[in-house]
Order: C-alpha cells, then sequence, then structure tokens
C-alpha cells in the first residue's frame, strides 16, 4: 500500500520547491566576487582624460562603485536617489564606471541630469565591466577599507535599497 | 462590445463547464441515468460557447481593436492577416483560451465517438474533462482575462513578437497543443477507471486510440517546434533543451510509455497499474509544462511575461488536479489484478524494461530542467544546466533504449528463450556494424561516438527487416503470394514498425548531423565568394528591402556546385520597425542529403557583412523521422479494432489482438 | 648554337607556362569572384573561440550561448575570449576566467562539485535504481502462484 503513495509524495516535494521558486527571480545572477578583493583597474577618468585612478588609490576608505551609462534607461530612474545620497554628505564617496559609452555622451549626461560621483572611470570597452562581472546595467558595488567586495546590488537603486541595504552596511563598514 | 460579449460567453462557458464537471459524475457515483445524460450535451455547449469567445477575440485582432489590452499588446495596425490571426495565440492570455478551445474539442471528439462505451464511464470521463476546462476557465478570468480593455485605447500595437511572424508559427502552437491537451482524455479514462473500479483490457481499448491520436499531435507540434526555430532562429540549431522544449519533450516521452502499456494492458491484461500511472503523469507533465511556461520560475526564450499571482494559481490548480489523481491511485491501485503471468525474458518484460528507460528519461530531463531552480530555493547558489549537460545525459539514456527497440518487437509474449533470439538476431548484428562503419567512411571520417549512435540507427532498421521477412515468411496452412500475408498483417503491427523506423531515421540523422556538419563564418561583399563542402557561394547583390512592417538588408546568393547552379539564396536581417529588434531571417537549401543554410550576422564599417554559411548533412532526417513516427502512429491508431462498432463480437476483437503487437 | 638553345628554351617556358595556366585553370575555381575572407584571420583559433563560446551563456538574454547571441555582452565576452586564446590560456582556464567573474551560472555545463553531484549521479542512480527494483519485483512475482495472475488466453495463430 505504501508503495503507491510514492508518487504523491514525489509530487509534493516536487510542489514545494515550485512554490519556493515562484518568490525567486531566475535571471537573477549573485557575483562570485562578493567576500573578494576589487579586481584591480588602471583607467582614465571620464572628465580628465589624462588622470588615471587606480584600483590600489581607494584603499584605505569605503566606497560604492555604480556601473552607469548614458544609454542606459533605468540608470536614469535610479540617478536622482544616488545624486541625493551624494547631496545629502556625511556618505561615502561614490565613484561612477562609465561602461561602454562615449566619452561626450556620458559627460552631457551628467551635466544634464547631475553628478554625484567622485569621480567616473572611463571603461568604453567594458574591460573593467567584465573583470566586474558587470552584466546589466546599472549594477552597483559596496567595497570596503581593504578593497574587497562586501555588497553587490543588481538593478537600479531606490531608496528602500539605499536605506534598507546599503546604508547599514556603510555604517558597519565604517565603524 | 465585442471584447464584453467574449468575456461574457467565457462566464458562461464556466458556468457549463461547471455543471459538466459535477452533474454527471454525481450522477455516476449515484446511478441517475438522467444527469449522466446531460453530459454530452454540455460538452457541446462548452464547445459552442468557447468558440465564441475564441472568435471574439480573433475579430478583435483581425479588426485592429486596440482597445483590447491583448490585441494592443500583440497586434500592429501593418501585421499582415494571417500573423493577425496567429496571434491570438502569441501571448499568455490568448494561448489559455486556445488551451481551453483544444481542451473542449477533445472532449466533444469523446463525447461523439463513444457511443459504444457504457454512459457510467463517459459520464466520468467528460466530467473530468469538464473539471479541468474549469480550472482553466477559472484561471483566465481571474487572471489573465484576453478581454481586458486598454483605457484610453492605443493608437497602435506593440506587434507581433517578430521570432514569431512566421508560417511555421501558424500551426505549431495548436498542434503542440493539441498533443498537450490530448492527454487529458487518456487522464480522464485512467481516473474515470479508477474511480469505477473496472481497468481491464476493455477500458484499455477504447482508451488507445485517443492516446495515440495525442501523441501524434504531440509528435507533429515538437518537431514542428523544433524545424520552425531551425528555419526562423538564424543560428542553425534545432534544440536547446530550453526548459519550455523540455517541458514538451517531458510528456512526449511518458506518453510514448503509455501507449506501450495500453498495448500490453490490452493484449495481455498486464501493467493496469502502470498504465493509470503512465495516464496520470503524462498528464501531470503537460500542466506543469504549462506552469513552468508561465509562471517565471524558469528562464526561457518562450516564457510568457509573467506574474506571481498567475504562478500561484496554476500551482495550486496543480496541486490540486495531480494530487487528487494520485489520491485516488494510492487508494485504488492496490486492488488493480496483475494481469496474465509473464517469464523474466519475454516481451512483457521488455516493454516493462521500455517503459522503465521512458520515465528514467524523463527523469532525467527533468532533473536537469529543475535542478537550477533545486538549488536556488535551498540557498546553495545559482548554477545553468544547458545543452552540454542534456546532450551527454540524454544520449547515454536513450543507447539503451535504441538497442531494446530491436529486441523488443522480436521477442515472443510470455516467455521466450535467449538462444533462439539471439540466433534471429545475429545477421542484424553483423549488418548494423557494417552499415554503421560504411556510412561514416562514406562521410569521410568515421568517430566512434557517431559510430555508436549509427549501429543503433541501422540495428533498429535490421531488426525490423528480420520482423517482417519472418511475417511474410510462407506458414503451413497459409499460403497465397507475399503481398497477400503483407496485407494480412494487422495495421498496428504495421504502425509500430513504422514508427519504430521513424525513430532510426531520426537517430540517424541526428547522428549525421552532429559529426559532419561544417560552418564558415567570412566577410562578403557584392561579388564575394567561399566555398564550404564542395559547395560555391557567391553573393550577387546586397540590397535594402521593404516589407509591411520591416526593413531589410537582403542578400542575394548564388549556391553551384561543379559550376552548376542549384539554388538562389536570400538571407536577410531584418528590422521590425515597432519593436526594433533585429531579426535574423535565414535562408536554407533543403534537400534529403543536405541542408545549406545561410545567415548573416553583423555589419562591418565597410559595408560587407559577416555571414555565416553552414552545411549539415541529413538534418532533413531529424524531421522526416518525427513524420514517419507520426505516420506510424496514424497507421496504428487506425487500426480496424479501434473502428469497431458495437456490434462487433469479442472473439474477433480476441484473434485480431493476440496476432498484433 | 646558343640561339637555337634560346629558341628551344624559350617554347619549353612558353610551354611550361601555358601548362601552368591549364592547370591552375582546372584546379583553382573561376577567379572572377574575389575568395570571401575569413571573419578571423586565424580560422583555428576562431573555432576554438566558438567552442568555448556554446559552452558559456549569454547572462542578458533569456537562454542562449554567447556563441549565438547578437547581444553587446555576448559579443564583448567573445572578443574577451579571442584575446584570452591569443594570450595561449586553455580552454579550462578561459572557462575558470569566466566562473570567477561571474559564477557558476555562466557555464551550460554545470561543474561537478558536491552541489551537483545529485545532477551528474542522477540519472544513472535512476536507471540503476529502476532497473534494479522492474528486477526484483519481477523475480518476486516468478514465485507466486498462478491464481495471483489472469488465466492465459488460449495460444494465438502467431506467436508474437
Amino acid at each position: 500500500m505504501r508503495r503507491f503513495l510514492l508518487p504523491l509524495v514525489l509530487f509534493l516535494v516536487l510542489a514545494g520547491f515550485l512554490a519556493v521558486g515562484l518568490s525567486l527571480d531566475p535571471r537573477e545572477v549573485p557575483s562570485p566576487l562578493v567576500g573578494k578583493p576589487a579586481p584591480a583597474f588602471q583607467a582614465a577618468a571620464l572628465a580628465r582624460p589624462d588622470a588615471t585612478i587606480k584600483r590600489d588609490d581607494l584603499l584605505g576608505k569605503v566606497w560604492l562603485l555604480n556601473v552607469w551609462a548614458s544609454w542606459c534607461g533605468a540608470c536614469r530612474d535610479e540617478h536622482p536617489v544616488l545624486v541625493a545620497y551624494a547631496r545629502k554628505g556625511g556618505g561615502v564617496p561614490v565613484y561612477g564606471l562609465n561602461y561602454k559609452d562615449k566619452r561626450e555622451d556620458g559627460l552631457g549626461w551628467l551635466q544634464k541630469f547631475g553628478n554625484p560621483y567622485t569621480e567616473s572611470l572611463f571603461d568604453p570597452e567594458g574591460r573593467i565591466g567584465i573583470d566586474y562581472g558587470v552584466y546589466g546595467v546599472p549594477e552597483t558595488f559596496v567595497i570596503d577599507k581593504a578593497g574587497v567586495i562586501r555588497y553587490k546590488h543588481i538593478g537600479p537603486l531606490t531608496p528602500e535599497v539605499m536605506r534598507d541595504k546599503l546604508e547599514p552596511l556603510l555604517r558597519k563598514l565604517n565603524a | 462590445m465585442i471584447p464584453e460579449l467574449g468575456q461574457f460567453i467565457l462566464m458562461l462557458a464556466l458556468a457549463v463547464a461547471l455543471v459538466q464537471g459535477i452533474v454527471p459524475m454525481v450522477g455516476a457515483q449515484r446511478g441517475r441515468a438522467d444527469w449522466m445524460a446531460l453530459a454530452r450535451p454540455a460538452a457541446w455547449l462548452q464547445f459552442t460557447l468557447v468558440l465564441l469567445a475564441y472568435f471574439c477575440l480573433t475579430a478583435s485582432f483581425v479588426r485592429h481593436d486596440f482597445s483590447v489590452l491583448y490585441v494592443a499588446s500583440n497586434s500592429n495596425s501593418a501585421l499582415p492577416l494571417p500573423y493577425r490571426v496567429a496571434a491570438v495565440w502569441g501571448g499568455h492570455e490568448g494561448s489559455l483560451l486556445l488551451w481551453v478551445l483544444m481542451l473542449s474539442v477533445w472532449t466533444v471528439a469523446v463525447a461523439r465517438y463513444s457511443r459504444s462505451l457504457p454512459l457510467v464511464f463517459v459520464a466520468r470521463i467528460l466530467a473530468v474533462l469538464g473539471l479541468v476546462s474549469v480550472g482553466f476557465l477559472l484561471f483566465m478570468l481571474v487572471t489573465s482575462n484576453p478581454f481586458d480593455r486598454l483605457i484610453p485605447a492605443a493608437v497602435d500595437g506593440r506587434d507581433l513578437n517578430p521570432l514569431l511572424q512566421d508560417p511555421g508559427m501558424v500551426i505549431h502552437p495548436p498542434m503542440l497543443y493539441m498533443g498537450y491537451v490530448g492527454f487529458s482524455v487518456a487522464y480522464a479514462f485512467a481516473i474515470a477507471a479508477l474511480i469505477g473500479g473496472n481497468l481491464d483490457a476493455t477500458w484499455a481499448r477504447w482508451t488507445r486510440p485517443w492516446t495515440s491520436a495525442a501523441w501524434i499531435f504531440l509528435t507533429f507540434g515538437i518537431g514542428l517546434g523544433s524545424w520552425w526555430a531551425y528555419n526562423e532562429l538564424g543560428w542553425g540549431g534545432w534544440w536547446f533543451w530550453d526548459p519550455v522544449e523540455n517541458a514538451s519533450f517531458m510528456p512526449w516521452l511518458v506518453g510514448t510509455a503509455l501507449i506501450h502499456s495500453l498495448a500490453v494492458t490490452e493484449k495481455r491484461g498486464g501493467f493496469k497499474v502502470w498504465t493509470v500511472l503512465l495516464a496520470i503523469m503524462a498528464f501531470s507533465l503537460s500542466l506543469l509544462g504549462t506552469f513552468l511556461v508561465r509562471s517565471g520560475v524558469l528562464s526561457s526564450v518562450h516564457s510568457f511575461a509573467t506574474d506571481p499571482r498567475r504562478g500561484l494559481f496554476i500551482l495550486a490548480f496543480l496541486v490540486i488536479v495531480i494530487g487528487a489523481s494520485l489520491i485516488l491511485y494510492a487508494w485504488r491501485a492496490p486492488r488493480v489484478g496483475l494481469g496474465q503471468r509473464f517469464g523474466l525474458f519475454s516481451k512483457e518484460s521488455m516493454l516493462l524494461v521500455n517503459n522503465m528507460l521512458l520515465v528514467t528519461a524523463c527523469g532525467g530531463v527533468l532533473l536537469g530542467t529543475l535542478y537550477p531552480l533545486f538549488l536556488d530555493a535551498m540557498g546553495m547558489g545559482k548554477i545553468s544546466v544547458g545543452p552540454p549537460y542534456f546532450d551527454t545525459v540524454f544520449v547515454l539514456m536513450m543507447a539503451p533504449l535504441l538497442l531494446l527497440m530491436g529486441v523488443g518487437p522480436l521477442m515472443r509474449w510470455k516467455q521466450d528463450d535467449a538462444g533462439s533470439l539471439a540466433r534471429r538476431l545475429r545477421w542484424a548484428l553483423v549488418f548494423a556494424i557494417v552499415a554503421a562503419l560504411l556510412s561514416g567512411w562514406l562521410m569521410g571520417r568515421i568517430s566512434p561516438a557517431t559510430t555508436g549512435g549509427l549501429f543503433l540507427a541501422w540495428w533498429i532498421v535490421a531488426a525490423i527487416s528480420v520482423d517482417l521477412i519472418e511475417r511474410l515468411k510462407p506458414k503451413p496452412g497459409m499460403g497465397g503470394s507475399i503481398v497477400g500475408r503483407a496485407r494480412l498483417l494487422p495495421r498496428a503491427m504495421v504502425g509500430m514498425m513504422v514508427a519504430h523506423l521513424g525513430v532510426a531515421v531520426f537517430a540517424f540523422g541526428v547522428a549525421m548531423v552532429k559529426t559532419y556538419e561544417t560552418e564558415r563564418d567570412v566577410k562578403m561583399g557584392p561579388d564575394a565568394s567561399t566555398d564550404i563542402a564542395g559547395f560555391h557561394f557567391r553573393m550577387l547583390s546586397l540590397k535594402d528591402v521593404q516589407g509591411p512592417n520591416y526593413a531589410a538588408a537582403q542578400a542575394e546568393i548564388e549556391v553551384s556546385r561543379d559550376g552548376k547552379v542549384i539554388a538562389l539564396l536570400a538571407p536577410e536581417k531584418r528590422i521590425y520597425r515597432v519593436q526594433n529588434n533585429p531579426m535574423t531571417e535565414a535562408a536554407v537549401d533543403s534537400s534529403l542529403l543536405r541542408d545549406l543554410y545561410i545567415s548573416m550576422g553583423e555589419q562591418l564599417p565597410t559595408g560587407e557583412w559577416i555571414v555565416r554559411v553552414q552545411h549539415k548533412p541529413f538534418i532533413a532526417m531529424v524531421w522526416g523521422g518525427c513524420l514517419v513516427m507520426m505516420l506510424g502512429g496514424l497507421l496504428a491508431a487506425s487500426d480496424r479494432r479501434y473502428r469497431a462498432r458495437q456490434t462487433r463480437s469479442a472473439a474477433i476483437g480476441g484473434a485480431t489482438a493476440g496476432r498484433a503487437a | 648554337m646558343p640561339e637555337r638553345l634560346i629558341q628551344r628554351g624559350h617554347r619549353l617556358l612558353a610551354g611550361l607556362v601555358l601548362a601552368g595556366a591549364l592547370a591552375g585553370a582546372l584546379i583553382t575555381p573561376p577567379a572572377w569572384a574575389a575568395d570571401a575572407p575569413s571573419v578571423s584571420a586565424n580560422p583555428a583559433m576562431e573555432a576554438r573561440m566558438m567552442a568555448l563560446a556554446a559552452e558559456l551563456r549569454c547572462l542578458v538574454c533569456q537562454n542562449q550561448t554567447i556563441a549565438d547571441s547578437h547581444a553587446g555582452l555576448a559579443l564583448d565576452l567573445r572578443q574577451q575570449i579571442r584575446e584570452l586564446l591569443a594570450k595561449g590560456m586553455s580552454e579550462r582556464q578561459i572557462l575558470d576566467y569566466m566562473t570567477e567573474r561571474y559564477g557558476d551560472f555562466v557555464l551550460y555545463r554545470p561543474p561537478f562539485k558536491a552541489t551537483t553531484a545529485l545532477l551528474w549521479v542522477g540519472p544513472a542512480l535512476l536507471m540503476a535504481g529502476a532497473l534494479g527494483a522492474l528486477f526484483i519485483v519481477l523475480r518476486r512475482r516468478q514465485r507466486l502462484g498462478a491464481d495471483a495472475f489472469d488465466p492465459d488466453t488460449p495460444e494465438e495463430e502467431m506467436p508474437r
């Protein structure tokens, strides 16, 4: 008698997994770099073509790396959040990674919508992006004083994400 | 007005489906003939209502009614008429309506062609089908109404996904749904038999043609989908083990096992419990497929736009339907008899092994498809499971099955002996090995893995030949010509041979194309040429063309061999104006022996295009194999004994049943 | 004497040139169409790149390899693979490179580790288990008495 219940039991286990699956996003790719040192880079600054920014220059402080592009619609949506954060003061420096963009387009975009970035890295071919595992713009990384990536947010930032995820972490890292 | 009418009609259909689902079922339990008699008229009424609702939706598309949200999302004023009609099933809501329509078509078919069945049985079957319909109609009306209005109306629609604007789109989903949904009939037969407690050879004989019909449609639908993807997607592939493809393939695997299981139940009264479970599984997999495609749980090129509420509804429906069925199964199955006795080495046991292998293969596909979900749900990371996994695992699981396909049909019922079987098959073995090596050698290169695959294909062909020769040999008391004896072969048996031949043709095509296909990526401008596999391709011209709803760059390429022009192909790179996405329209020159496939990649700054030219030997056999399988199924399903009228005596039925495989 | 030699030499040369031209015309395809150059200067490496690309998932697509996708990221990654191959990295190293940056999700052939052991071994276990169970059940049935079964139908004309 019991072996006839086996199909039912197996099915209910399967249904359980499917139910959990409904709350997951199959296309969200968690980063394998969380907990690892931020990949080294050496990039020209967007605003100052002759200057170079190296990852090691940023050791010793907590900072945010925000990947953006002038052609990215969702970046427009999240931009006010970053601008407000930078304007508020008392927060960590935000560095931009201008991904696969043209210098003029990127600078023009910042002029139009505001520039919350201490500096933006210019990555016209997306090489730094590949090193950071960027697949969809916008993305935001939290990097600590030792240069280790502590968190990656995929998709546009919202005030809730800033408040509930990023700010507590930033406070903790700065303590 | 029309959309509101359509919605109202759907609500009526739901009411009728409720009546159809409940009243005859209760009537069957209580022995109330008048309640049971309600089943057929209810089925016909529901069909009429669903068909009318479907026409309402189609009318909205044809009339460019962009005040209907669904029409605005899937159509456009420049969309040609045939695609406007096909666009009805281009999105989630409309395809659900198609599902319900197909279900009502199968239901009335059962209502119409069930005169020889006892009313109690018919009442239960139609009631089960009615309840399934209730679930889908409710789902539509509550979460996925195709008639929802868009206020204010859109000026123009978002256009049908360009990938769907192809002739294959016009028939693939309806055929696929006919197959998917068709398994609901076998399911209903199984549930009705479990409730009624009468699982016997007669039940199997009634169920078989319905199952074969659904299987034929599903084979057609899957083959068509594959062929369409090959022609339409522009990368030359024809199967990606995408979750939605797997969702249609799994019911096919179990459906095939079901057909074989039904054969044994009909002939030997055995496998009853198995058959019932397989019938439940086949339809459950159809429902599971519906869930996977529409819930957003898996990432797929086929996924419809998703909404967690919809996923939850379908999951609840799934749990109720499948859960109830499996509870019924657990309750009733233990009392079912074992049928006739058979030995460890017999056709019955080989068929059991066959079913095991098919179900296991299905399990393997299910495992691969859902594994990323399992790991993610348990917080153990995210992985992808794609063609490299499935190709390996599936081929390894299918190999023993293909081997068995040669052996099984030749075995005797009840008990056979290995020695005589080996003797009968030894020349088939030799032939298969030689033919496999020869095929490889003729292609210019013998590779071990391919030889294995080719051996299996030729092995099946050889075994079928042995079977045929044995059956056509003159026997004592059975003279006459070969043709005369051939005519006496039961159609079901011929159907089996043809269907198995189809599998061999398919396997041959797969082995050949995967091993010997070649491709070249070249930069081409006008007058440039290239060669592949002895064929010469020359670009004659490059021009811009305007389609009804797209603009395209078209290359005219002349294909020749040994100086003789064979074909003029015109691949395109289209940009569909509304959604502004690029589409690769490949140009294919097909023949039985090879396909020449040309697709345009990217345009270079110099104005030249990157063109990929592919030579695919024997790929037509992949779809040819599917067609041959279908033919086999048709032959088997149209066997005389399934068209038996009430007056046919049981003795004749028993004798023909005994002879056929 | 030298003049005749030179004459013969000229004739020989002319004959050779003619023969060469004829041979050339017979062997090579008609030369009026320019032979299209391969996309890559190094077709062998291109083939290796495409083979690797077929193993990797395009992260911005619904479900496609980076070999087949025309998305920006797919093109970038294909270029990256070309450069890595040119640097002399092996197939395994390049796959590891991608996995370091994008995780196991980017591999269409799941790596064999503790979490995926069930995936890779599962089908074999399933098959062995199913066939084993079948064998046991059938063996057990052999020992049952005749009354557990339906009566045999009479022998038919054809034994199969």
